[in-house]
This record gives structure tokens, C-alpha cells and sequence, in this order.
């Protein structure tokens, strides 16, 4: 008897457990692409939270950086039936027999942070990537804004070269001071999105410029490389954020540390929550049928001093980055 | 300067010679030093500090290469021991921190020297095993983010001055001094450049091939340890993706512009550390020169290439008949 009545009483439980997920609960399978940087970690991590806020049931899966094992992923999904697939593509090419998977069995494929190929627009429903272009528009109408009228030498802390980041957050940045005459970048070099090299460069800045006098700002393409250009300037003598203003793009936890110091002006954020934008893109998708538009862009926000620096650092360092 | 160094050294000197006039050239204030908060400051000194993690790469990669063999590990022994120090550096002294941080490089030397010298992989095999798999480790200690630490004693390494000079630069030099005390000062590197030279023979003739090998890969992966320490040192952090990426080849081709044969059987190491001395000049004349990063690789490889040329016995041989014939005509 016992056994049956416990066993009975599981099942009722059981039942009420699955009942609210199969009337309303999204499952989406997620491909990320793996841990292949801080930054990627801290996307993982939002990504988690944002589902359990709207109580999704994210399935996520490490490709260990190689396309086969996203693609097997993404098989496996498709085998499991879920409601959408997520897919952070390592590379842009080489998904389109794949994708015709998903789309033949109706579910919708979203990507995050990384665009794919053009001739595979119409196998996923949108891409939610930031606009890196914007990111130094940001950065660059930012130290416009703070210089006023004044006189400025920028040196520029350049992404890996050839990297399509590096090249868009310099366009960007090349752009919104265009319109300034009295802003000038005086050197530019790849810091190779390192800390090391970000401090190599910035020594070999400082030497060329007279031990650093007629640097007024520095502009980095990722916040790594201005962390290492802080210790530089320090090591010269110099006072980064007062000296010699700084603005870098990613907002990652360390950046904000040495604001709270007075050592870093701003930083534009790349936001690794790129699944709430997503999520909210495939749940009216899913409920009223709305097409969300191809690309979905997400905020560029820019941060100061004036934010609180230290709450910031203490909310991101949890995330892994 | 002359009197230390063996007549082959000529090349080097002036091809040091020659990028550090152009140095000059495209930077004028290259020559200039300060003192900057009790220490000194200026290109020279960064050249030098620069160059110390490379340097002390090729301490060890020098004489690997003189046994016939190479190490590509090296820049992941790096990464590994910056992962080790950074983690236990808040929490541990200095003497620990060292000790665990060469500890790991002395297990990856042991494993590289049993694979090469006890089972008889091809080197380049073998050590491309920890090539690859050292970074993971890294990455794993680190889990994937950059762990800083702000432990003063461990900063001191990396940031820190001796006399004026980088502590980096001052650890260098010893480094350099003991190696050579160690194997210039006994027979060892005679019986390393046998090794390298004929390792049969050697053996017949009573050397102690197997030993020589595993020795001089322990070496080279606790040179790499250092090495690694003291870039995570310098920017307060160990970031397992990027320390040490690629810098076993800079070390390789310190050692090559050296003057050390990669077949083995002959090495020096103050040509190979002035190998490494050649390859910052050249990298920090570049970051100064403030030409756009997109030539920076192909002035590199220009560089290189006069350099290996300047050292080719058969061009020198054809620039000798060309100035025969030029006397001759005259």
C-alpha cells in the first residue's frame, strides 16, 4: 500500500511540477561558443539569469570554440524539439545546411553577438549583436563632449589588426571627432587587445611624446589594453584619468576598479546580455507571431565616473569575466 | 666587449649597431634617460625590460637547441607558472608563490625531457604536446578570466628597481650569469654541444646523453617559469590566453639570429640573449617609430632577413669577390 500511495502521490506532484512548464514554459537550446574569453564567461552567466527570470528553460551547450561540435548542438537540439535555438556562431560561414534543419523542422534560430554569412539571412529569424561602430562613435563624441573647446592629442590603442572589431571601433572613434578640429590623433598602434601590450605600447607613446606631456587622452579598443596603458602612465609618473584622460570600450570589471581609483575616465559597454534582447525577441514571436526586424541592436552604454564605479565592479565581478 | 665575445659574434654586434642608429633615426629621443621615481627612464631601459622575458626564454632554448632538439612549449610553461603565481599571490609569501611557479616548470621541463629522452619523440613532437595542452592547464587555473593580484613582493618583480635597472632586467642578467657560470665554467656544455653533435658517439665515448637532454629541457622550462612570473608580474595579472602566445618562436629566432645552428652541436649564449636584445630593439624601434600597425610585421620580417643574410657565409664569401674585382678594376 505504501509504496503505491508514494508512488501515486509523486506522480500527482510530478504532474504539477510539468503541468505550468507544457502550458507556458519556452525551452531554447543555446550554442555558445565556449570560454574562449572573459567576456564570453559573463555572456553565459547573463544569459543564465535573464532565462530564470522569465522562468525559460535555457539549455546551454560549450563548443569548445569548434563549428562541429556547435552544429552537433544544434542537431541535437533540433532532435530534442525545443522552442528556439539560440546559436553564438564561432565562425560566419558553414551553418547554412544546418540552419535548413532547424527551419524545416519550424523552430527559430536567433544569434548572439556574431553575425553569419549573407547568403544565409533568411535561415534565422534575427541576430542580436552589438554595433561596434557605434561603440567608438560612443567613445569618441564622449571625449568631444569633455575636451569642449580645448586642444586635444589622442593616442589610440588599437585592436588586433585585422580584427573586424578593431577596425569598426576605429572607424567609429575616426568619425565622431572628425567633426572636432581641435581633436587630433597623434599616434595610433595595435595593442593586440593584451594588457601586456597595452602597456608596451603606451611606454613607447610616452617616450615619443616627450615623457607624455602632449598626450591629452587615451582611446583604447577594449578596456584589457587601457588596464596595462594605467600602469604605463603611472610607472612615467603621470596621472591616468587626471593627466591624461582615458576612454576604452567593453566595461569590463577591472576597468571600473581603477575608475573608483580616479585612474580611468569612461568606458562604453559591451553588453553580454545578449539574450534578454533575444528572449523577449522569441517569446512575442512565439505568442502574438511578431516578426522582430533582422538585426537587433543592442546599448552601447557609456559609463563615467559619475556611475558609481565600485557598485558596478561589485555587481560584474561575479559574472566571470 | 670584443675580447668576451667569439669573432662569429660580429654580425650581431652590428646588426645591433645598425637598428639602434635607425632607432635613433626615426625616434630622437631614443638615447635619452631619466631617473623616474628612483629608477631609470627612457627607450634604452625598455628595450632591455622588454626583452627580458624573451631572453630568459632563450637561456634555456639555446642550449635545447644545441642537443639538436627545440622546445615549443615554452610559452605555455609561461602561462602555466603566471597562472600559478597569480592565484597564490594574495594569499601566499613570495618564496611560496616562486617555488610553486618553478615547481610547475621543473614537472613540465621533467615531462618534455621523458618524452625526448627517455621514449625518443621527435622534439618538435613532443613538445608540441604541452604546447597546446599547457594552455589549456592555464586556462583551467585561471578559468578562463585574468586573475589579478595586487601582493606588493610579486609586483616588486615585475615592476620594481635595482641600482635604477627593472628588477626584470637585474634577473636577466643573472640568470644569464649562472647559466653560463654553470655550463661554460664545467665541462657541461661540452658535453651538451656533443650530445647535439653527434649523440651516439657521444654516448660510445661515455657521455651521459640521456641525462645531458633531460637535463637541458628541465632548464628551459624553469627559465619559462620565470619568464612567466615575471610577465604576470609586470601587469599585476595572468591572463592564460595571451602570456608567453607566440613567444616561443621570438625565442627561436633569437637563438637562430644567435648564430646557434639548429641542427646542433654548437651554441652560445651571449650571442642568443643578444639575439633577444636585437629582436626588441627592432620591436620597440617600431612601436616608436609611429608608422600604422599594419607594417609592423613586414618590417620585422625585412629586419630578420637582413639579419640572417648579414651572418650567410656564402653571401659574405660573394661580397668579398665583389670587392676583389672592384680593387682589381681600380
Amino acid at each position: 500500500m505504501t509504496p503505491k500511495v508514494l508512488l501515486a502521490a509523486s506522480a500527482a506532484a510530478a504532474l504539477l511540477l510539468a503541468l505550468p512548464a507544457s502550458a507556458a514554459q519556452l525551452t531554447i537550446g543555446f550554442s555558445q561558443i565556449g570560454s574562449e574569453s572573459g567576456w564570453r564567461a559573463a555572456e553565459t552567466s547573463v544569459s543564465k539569469q535573464e532565462a530564470a527570470k522569465r522562468k525559460v528553460n535555457l539549455k546551454i551547450a560549450d563548443a569548445q570554440q569548434k563549428q562541429e561540435n556547435q552544429i552537433k548542438a544544434i542537431r541535437s537540439f533540433i532532435a530534442q524539439n525545443v522552442d528556439a535555438i539560440f546559436l553564438a556562431p564561432v565562425v560566419s560561414t558553414g551553418w547554412d545546411s544546418v540552419l535548413k534543419e532547424a527551419k524545416e523542422a519550424k523552430i527559430p534560430v536567433v544569434l548572439l553577438d556574431r553575425d553569419i554569412d549573407p547568403s544565409g539571412k533568411d535561415l534565422y529569424l534575427t541576430a542580436v549583436t552589438s554595433d561596434s561602430v557605434h561603440e567608438g562613435a560612443v567613445a569618441g563624441d564622449w571625449l568631444a563632449k569633455t575636451v569642449g573647446t580645448k586642444a586635444c592629442n589622442i593616442v589610440e590603442l588599437q585592436g588586433t589588426v585585422g580584427a573586424s572589431v578593431a577596425a569598426n571601433r576605429k572607424k567609429g572613434f575616426d568619425t565622431a571627432i572628425a567633426k572636432h578640429a581641435n581633436l587630433k590623433v597623434l599616434r595610433s598602434q595595435t595593442g593586440d587587445f593584451t594588457r601586456a601590450k597595452g602597456k608596451e605600447v603606451m611606454e613607447s607613446f610616452i617616450k615619443a611624446e616627450g615623457g607624455g606631456k602632449s598626450i591629452c587622452a587615451v582611446y583604447a579598443h577594449n578596456d584589457d589594453m587601457m588596464v596595462g596603458a594605467i600602469q604605463a602612465m603611472k610607472e612615467a609618473g603621470l596621472k591616468p584619468g587626471k593627466d591624461i584622460l582615458t576612454v576604452s570600450i567593453d566595461a569590463v570589471p577591472d576597468i571600473f576598479k581603477a575608475m573608483a581609483a580616479g585612474e580611468a575616465n569612461a568606458t562604453v559597454e559591451l553588453t553580454p546580455n545578449m539574450a534578454g534582447p533575444a528572449l523577449d525577441a522569441i517569446a512575442a514571436f512565439k505568442e502574438k507571431g511578431t516578426v522582430p526586424p533582422k538585426w537587433i541592436q543592442t546599448e552601447s552604454k557609456l559609463y563615467t565616473a559619475a556611475d558609481d564605479p565600485q557598485k558596478i565592479y561589485d555587481s560584474k565581478k561575479g559574472l566571470g569575466y | 666587449m670584443t675580447a668576451l665575445l667569439p669573432r662569429r659574434g660580429l654580425a650581431q654586434v652590428l646588426a645591433l649597431i645598425v637598428i639602434l642608429a635607425v632607432d635613433r633615426i626615426v625616434s630622437p629621443q631614443f638615447f635619452d634617460l631619466r631617473l623616474q621615481d628612483g629608477r631609470l627612464f627612457g627607450s634604452l631601459i625598455d628595450v632591455l625590460n622588454r626583452g627580458t622575458p624573451v631572453a630568459l626564454l632563450t637561456l634555456g632554448m639555446v642550449l635545447v637547441i644545441a642537443t639538436r632538439g627545440i622546445d615549443l612549449s615554452v610559452g605555455a610553461v609561461m602561462a602555466i607558472s603566471g597562472a600559478i603565481a597569480a592565484g597564490l599571490a594574495d594569499s601566499h609569501g613570495l618564496p611560496i608563490v616562486l617555488a610553486a611557479a618553478l615547481g610547475a616548470g621543473l614537472v613540465c621541463g621533467l615531462w618534455n625531457g621523458f618524452l625526448v629522452a627517455v621514449l625518443g619523440m621527435q622534439p618538435i613532437v613532443a613538445t608540441l604536446i604541452l604546447m597546446v595542452a599547457g594552455r589549456g592547464i592555464a586556462q583551467l587555473i585561471t578559468e578562463g578570466r585574468i586573475v589579478t593580484f595586487s601582493s606588493p613582493d610579486l609586483v616588486w618583480l615585475g615592476n620594481g628597481s635595482v641600482l635604477g635597472l627593472p628588477v626584470p632586467v637585474v634577473i636577466a642578467l643573472g640568470m644569464l650569469i649562472l647559466t653560463a657560470a654553470v655550463v661554460r665554467g664545467s665541462a657541461l656544455g661540452l658535453l651538451i654541444e656533443a650530445t647535439g653533435g653527434n649523440a651516439r658517439a657521444s654516448e660510445l665515448a661515455g657521455v651521459g646523453t640521456r641525462a645531458m637532454i633531460l637535463s637541458v629541457y628541465v632548464w628551459c622550462s624553469v627559465c619559462a617559469a620565470l619568464a612567466g612570473v615575471i610577465a604576470a608580474a609586470d601587469i599585476m595579472g595572468a591572463d592564460a590566453n595571451n602570456a608567453g602566445l607566440w613567444l616561443e618562436l621570438d625565442a627561436i629566432l633569437a637563438v637562430v639570429i644567435g648564430g646557434t645552428s639548429l641542427f646542433g652541436g654548437r651554441f652560445s649564449l651571449v650571442l642568443a640573449v643578444l639575439g633577444a636584445l636585437i629582436i626588441q630593439t627592432m620591436n620597440t624601434g617600431i612601436l616608436l617609430s609611429g608608422y600604422p600597425p599594419e607594417f609592423n610585421l613586414l618590417v620585422k620580417a625585412v629586419v630578420v632577413l637582413a639579419v640572417l643574410l648579414l651572418q650567410s657565409p656564402k653571401l659574405s664569401g660573394l661580397a668579398g669577390i665583389a670587392m676583389r674585382l672592384r680593387r682589381t678594376k681600380a
